[in-house]
Formats: structure tokens, C-alpha cells, sequence
């Protein structure tokens, strides 16, 4: 190395010194008087669909968790609680974009959301990294409290499993042998699907063929010609709005409902009982909720909700409401510190929600250990038959924390 | 597979192939002739679809419903052709693309401000409203045969304005060289004017006709869009006889490969737009 060389390596080395110094100088000056400024108001975000497809659930979300919230007089732990909110547009692209503007921008301290399970795949991965409390109200993505499960990430909803594996076994209790299955071929669908499948053929039954919509096509009619053709016990699918009125009243003008049975997780019925009509009367389904639930809390929450957003709750609207429950339940053993995460954390975890739907508590991976209801269309509305399953937990495949 | 099953997997193709025309007739009168793409097509769609809802209601018949709502949507044509189509005739079609996707979402928007986020159902009108037995566990809902009846005729309606009427013969001339037909003293303005509305008609007549089956929900037009492009690209740009073609091809392997091959059922659709393509670049019909 020449003489002149070593000089300027040696200056660089010098600039750098003085300049980390400087830098961190100015952070620590810059950074003091942002603490005392700090405000004294917990930040909440939601990253909901408030546009598209689903703008009704993230509306219905977001009313009942400021529905919660005004219950305690608009303070949680003592903390007035303010909100921002962010259109996730229900887009798995912009997700992690949205979710970055809420952690760095907005600086909100509890991240409430989303609906969509791809925008929750790429929120997650950016909470768990930035460690802020994110509480999932409704987005059943496995991965969420699966292999991508962390300490501050919760969920007040279901994993995509949940609601359909204990069908599995009350189709095989009936006696049934022979199921086809049928949804949209995407991430949700096929896990729905999955948990069916799994239980029901644990029990002595078994898929004969499982067929397959590309999301979110909703031309069924050579399925219904193939379902007719094989003629199976039992017919049990997953889909949910536009999807699930066109699917419920094609398969009752194909008269297929008169010969094979159909079942499929709530969100057949849910919310699209009054497009259906009399296509949907008596179909059974599997859910962890049921507008007919007879529970003391249910029937206040109704009224509530009823009265503050001007319409009926649905299972959204108790998800939401959970997920203030249970960022509650944290500030109040936190005395009201966002910052003391751990104790927030630990609290929240071992929490006992009395939820609309009935009491639950969180797995370990931060899922609903929860019943899920068997649910009847009677008129308009899914009455309640029985509990399926008695606290279920989701197996939480691959994650660490479970 | 049996041999009734298939003739029912057959008739449901070509069933669902008219419906597909029906949907993409709107999208190759504007594309092929006017030279216009446009993205909104799915919108007009979902107008219809919620003009047929929202006018039954109002009028308690579907029948009635769809006259009134063929003359709002040709109204609502005319409208947006003079307002903005028309300033973009002679502009780049990116130009065209940005304004038909801003008004899809317009339309979006507008929609849920009117009619809110439901998904909201309309009864098959009574005079249909029955099924045929095919099988002893299948029948077959009459309104979805009707609607295939309405498609043909409206089918042949078109060939007959577009290749036998004078109008359709100045439409022709219009799209082949505009100025020459302006030369000869035809309003060439106001034949876009109304071409553009018999498009978005067609567009919002096939949402109407298919709102008591596809039920109503926000994001249903988004939904037809694409597959709309696919049959018109495969059919050949601006030809009705290769969009026919192409839709009953289309819905022919719409069927058969959601049966056949249920793990690829996505695919089977723009497989065989490739296959087209690689064979005949510029459709089915499309003219050099």
C-alpha cells in the first residue's frame, strides 16, 4: 500500500468516526424531546378493506371494535385510544406497503387487521420483524399462528381449518361414506377443504373426487352435472359471498339439494341469507358463531351493535369486537403501557375473551381455542344446533411458540 | 364419463358459451370498430346487472325492469361517449386504457355509495322459474335454456344489422377509414356515438339477463372482463362471427376442462388461447 493510499484510508476511517458520532449526538438530542412529546393517547391502525369485495367486512370490523372501545368511555387501560386507518384494499400486493406506513409513518402501536389472507401473510411478516402488537380480527391464513406464529401477533377470528374440520366428523356420524368436495382454488379454499377432509376421513369416510373453481369464478354448472353424475352422500364446500349465493341457489335449481345433501363451513350462509332465499333454507354448516346464538352476551352485543352501526351484527363484527376485548384485556394489565409489551403480551395470551360467540381462550400460538357451532338456515337466520366441537384448537403447524 | 352426462356437460359448454358471447358482443363492437379498449366493459356489465335489481324492485317486474333499464344504459352510453369517449378517438390507446380503468373505478365507488357492499339476489321471474328433470338426480333450470334462446337471437340480430342493414354497412366503412365515410357526408360523430351505446346495452342487457342466476355483488363486472378480452382476441378484433365462435370454444373448454382436468381448471382457458394464437395470430377471424 503506497504512502498516499494509507493517508486516505486513514482519513475515510476518521470521517466515519466523527460522523457516527455526530449522527448519534443528533439522534440522542433529536430523540428527547420526542419522548416527552410522545402522546399520551394509544395509537391504534387498522389495515382493513374500506373499498372492493369486501369493504362491508372491514366496516363491520371497525364498528365493533370502536363499539368496545366507546363501552369504556373511548378509554382501554385508561388510555384514550385514537385510530387510523388505512384501506388495505383487500390486496396482497400492497400489503406490505401499507402495513410499512402504519409501523413507520403512522407510529400506531397496535395494528388491527386485515380481512384478506394474503395481506395478512405480508403484514405478519412485517410485524414479527418490528415487533408491534398486531391483532388479526379476521384472516384465517394457517400461517398466522402456524410457521410464521411470533410473541405480539394474535388472532380474535379462526384459522382457515378451524370451521370446516368438524364436519368432518358429523357428516361421518350420520353415516355418510362418500363426500365430494368443491371450492375456489386458493389458499383459504383449499385449507377449509383440508380440514374436512382430514376429519372426515378419519372417521371412516372418504373423497371420491375433489373438484376445483379458479377464485373467484362463479360458472358451477358442469360441477352440479358432475356432482349429479356420481350421485355422493354428501357435498361439502367452502365459499363465501357473491360466490356462496350463486353456488346455493344454482345447486338448488339443478334440484341437486332435494337428492344430495349439501354442507359447507359457515360462510355459505353468512351474511347472504337474504340473496339466497328459499334456496338456502335448512342447509347445515359448521361455524364459531351463529346470529341465532343464544347467549346473554350475544343478545346485548346485538343490540348494541345494532343500535350504534344501524344494522344486524355478523361474525365480523364479533371478531372485531373480540379483537378490542383482548387489546383491553392487555392494557389493563399493562396499566395502561403500551410500552410494557411483555406483561401486555403474557396477559393477553391467558386471556378467558367472553366473547358474543362464547367464551375462548388463545392457544399457544395465539389462535381462538374455540367451539364451533353446527348451524341450521331457518328463515333468515342460522340457528344454532349444537356445539360440533368443544374447544378447538388449531393444530399450529410449524409453529415454534406451540 | 357416461354419454348422457357428457351430452349434459355439452349443453352446458354451449350454454355457457352464448352467455360469454353475450357478455363480449358489447366489447367487440367498441374494440373492433371504434378501435376503443375498453376496460369499463366489466362496469356496464355490473350496471345492468344492478339496474335489473334496483328496477324490479322499483317496479315489482323484471319483465317491465328490462326495457327500462336497456333505454338508461343506451342513455348512459350516449352520455359518456359525448362527455369523454369521444375526445379519444384519435389519441394513443394508453390514453384510452387510463380513462376506462378510472372508470371502473367510478363506477365502483358509485355503486357502493348507492347500493352499499351487500351481495343482493333477484327471484328468477315466476314465468321461468322451474326446472326440467334430465337425470333422476339432475334437471336443468329453464331460465338458464331461455337465456341461451335470447343469446341466438340476439346473435343473429347482430349479423343482420352489421351485415345487411345500410346502418351496419356505414358502420363497417366508418371503422375501415373514417375520413373517406366523413367525405361522403355521413356523421361519422354521431355513428360512434351510437355504436358506443349499443355496446354498453349489449354490455348492461347481458347484466340484466344474468342478474337473476349470477346474483348481484360489488366487483362482478371485474370478474367477466377479462374472460370478455379472451374470447374477443381468440374470435378475432371486431368480428361478431369469431366472437360467437370463440365464446362457444371457450365455453366448451371452460366445461370440459373444470371436469376432466379440475387440478388445471384455471388454465384451460388461456390454453387454448395460446393455441390459437400460435395458430392464427390474429384470431379466429380476424382480418389481415
Amino acid at each position: 500500500m503506497t504512502d498516499s493510499k494509507m493517508k486516505s484510508a486513514q482519513s475515510r476511517r476518521t470521517f466515519l468516526k466523527t460522523a457516527t458520532g455526530a449522527a448519534t449526538l443528533a439522534a440522542t438530542t433529536l430523540h428527547a424531546p420526542y419522548i416527552m412529546a410522545q402522546p399520551s393517547k394509544v395509537r391504534v391502525g387498522f389495515l382493513l378493506p374500506y373499498t372492493g369485495t369486501y369493504a362491508k367486512l372491514g366496516q363491520a370490523i371497525t364498528g365493533a371494535f370502536k363499539l368496545h372501545v366507546d363501552e369504556h368511555g373511548g378509554r382501554l387501560g385508561g388510555r384514550t385510544i385514537e385510530y387510523v386507518q388505512v384501506d388495505s384494499e383487500a390486496k396482497p400486493a400492497k400489503a406490505t406497503d401499507n402495513t410499512n406506513r402504519l409501523v413507520n409513518l403512522e407510529k400506531v402501536d397496535v395494528i388491527v387487521g386485515p380481512v384478506h389472507s394474503g395481506v395478512a401473510v405480508a403484514m405478519v411478516r412485517v410485524t414479527r420483524e418490528s415487533g408491534t402488537l398486531t391483532i388479526d380480527p379476521n384472516a384465517g391464513a394457517g400461517v398466522v399462528t402456524g410457521a410464521l406464529c411470533a410473541p405480539n401477533v394474535f388472532r380474535t377470528s379462526f384459522s382457515n381449518w378451524q370451521p370446516s374440520y368438524p364436519m368432518g366428523k358429523v357428516l361421518a356420524d350420520r353415516g355418510m361414506k362418500k363426500a365430494v368436495t368443491l371450492t375456489w382454488k386458493y389458499a383459504a379454499g383449499q385449507e377449509a377443504i383440508g380440514g374436512f377432509v382430514q376429519n372426515f376421513t378419519a372417521h371412516g369416510g372418504s373423497i371420491v373426487k375433489d373438484l376445483w373453481v379458479p377464485f373467484p369464478k362463479v360458472e358451477f354448472q358442469s360441477l352440479l352435472t358432475e356432482i349429479a353424475s356420481i350421485k355422493p352422500d354428501a357435498v361439502f364446500v367452502f365459499f363465501a359471498g357473491g360466490g356462496a349465493v350463486k353456488f346455493v341457489k344454482d345447486y338448488a335449481a339443478a334440484g341437486l339439494h332435494n337428492s344430495v345433501p349439501l354442507f359447507g363451513s359457515g360462510f355459505l350462509t353468512d351474511g347472504t341469507l337474504k340473496a339466497q332465499g328459499d334456496a338456502a333454507q335448512g342447509l347445515e354448516t359448521t361455524l364459531h358463531y351463529g346470529d341465532g346464538l343464544i347467549l346473554p352476551k350475544n343478545l346485548a352485543f346485538r343490540e348494541a351493535y345494532l343500535k350504534a352501526a344501524g344494522r344486524e351484527a355478523d361474525v365480523y363484527a364479533v371478531q372485531g369486537y373480540d379483537a378490542a376485548q383482548l387489546l383491553r384485556i392487555g392494557l389493563e394489565a399493562a396499566n395502561g403501557d403500551v410500552k410494557a409489551k411483555k406483561r401486555m403480551i403474557e396477559s393477553m395470551g391467558s386471556a378467558e375473551i367472553d366473547s358474543p360467540r362464547g367464551k375462548f381462550t388463545l392457544s399457544k400460538a395465539h389462535n381462538p381455542v374455540q367451539d364451533i357451532y353446527l348451524r341450521k338456515v331457518v328463515g333468515m337466520e342460522n340457528k344454532v344446533q349444537g356445539v360440533a366441537h368443544k374447544a378447538l384448537a388449531d393444530p399450529a403447524t410449524g409453529c415454534k411458540m406451540a | 364419463m357416461d354419454f348422457p352426462t357428457f351430452l349434459i356437460q355439452l349443453l352446458n359448454g354451449v350454454q355457457y358459451g352464448l352467455l360469454l358471447f353475450l357478455i363480449a358482443s358489447g366489447l367487440t363492437l367498441i374494440f373492433g370498430i371504434m378501435g376503443v379498449i375498453n376496460l369499463a366493459h366489466g362496469s356496464f356489465y355490473m350496471v345492468g346487472a344492478y339496474l335489473a335489481f334496483s328496477l324490479t324492485e322499483l317496479i315489482g317486474n323484471f319483465w317491465l325492469a328490462l326495457p327500462a333499464g336497456i333505454a338508461l344504459a343506451v342513455l348512459l352510453g350516449i352520455a359518456l361517449e359525448w362527455l369523454l369517449i369521444r375526445h379519444l378517438y384519435r389519441r394513443d390507446h394508453l390514453y384510452q386504457v387510463l380513462l376506462t380503468y378510472g372508470l371502473i373505478l367510478v363506477f365502483e365507488e358509485l355503486r357502493s355509495i348507492l347500493f352499499g357492499d351487500d351481495v343482493h339476489g333477484i327471484a328468477v321471474p315466476a314465468l321461468l322459474n322451474f326446472s326440467i328433470p334430465l337425470t333422476d338426480t339432475l334437471s336443468y333450470p329453464v331460465y338458464r335454456l331461455a337465456m341461451s334462446g335470447v343469446c341466438l337471437l340476439l346473435a343473429a340480430g347482430m349479423y343482420w344489422l352489421i351485415a345487411r342493414t345500410r346502418l351496419g354497412m356505414t358502420i363497417r366503412a366508418g371503422a375501415v377509414n373514417r375520413e373517406m365515410v366523413q367525405a361522403l357526408g355521413i356523421n361519422v360523430g354521431l355513428l360512434y356515438r351510437l355504436v358506443f351505446a349499443l355496446g354498453v346495452a349489449l354490455a348492461a342487457f347481458a347484466g340484466m339477463l344474468a342478474a337473476p342466476v349470477a346474483s348481484v355483488y360489488p366487483g362482478m363486472g371485474n370478474q367477466v372482463l377479462i374472460i370478455s378480452f379472451v374470447v374477443i382476441v381468440i374470435g378475432g378484433i371486431g368480428s361478431v362471427k369469431g366472437a360467437l365462435v370463440a365464446a362457444l370454444l371457450i365455453g366448451l373448454a371452460d366445461v370440459f376442462g373444470q371436469v376432466v382436468f379440475p387440478q388445471i381448471a384455471g388454465m384451460t382457458v388461456y390454453l387454448v388461447m395460446a393455441a390459437v394464437l400460435l395458430w392464427r395470430p390474429r384470431g379466429l377471424f380476424g382480418s389481415a
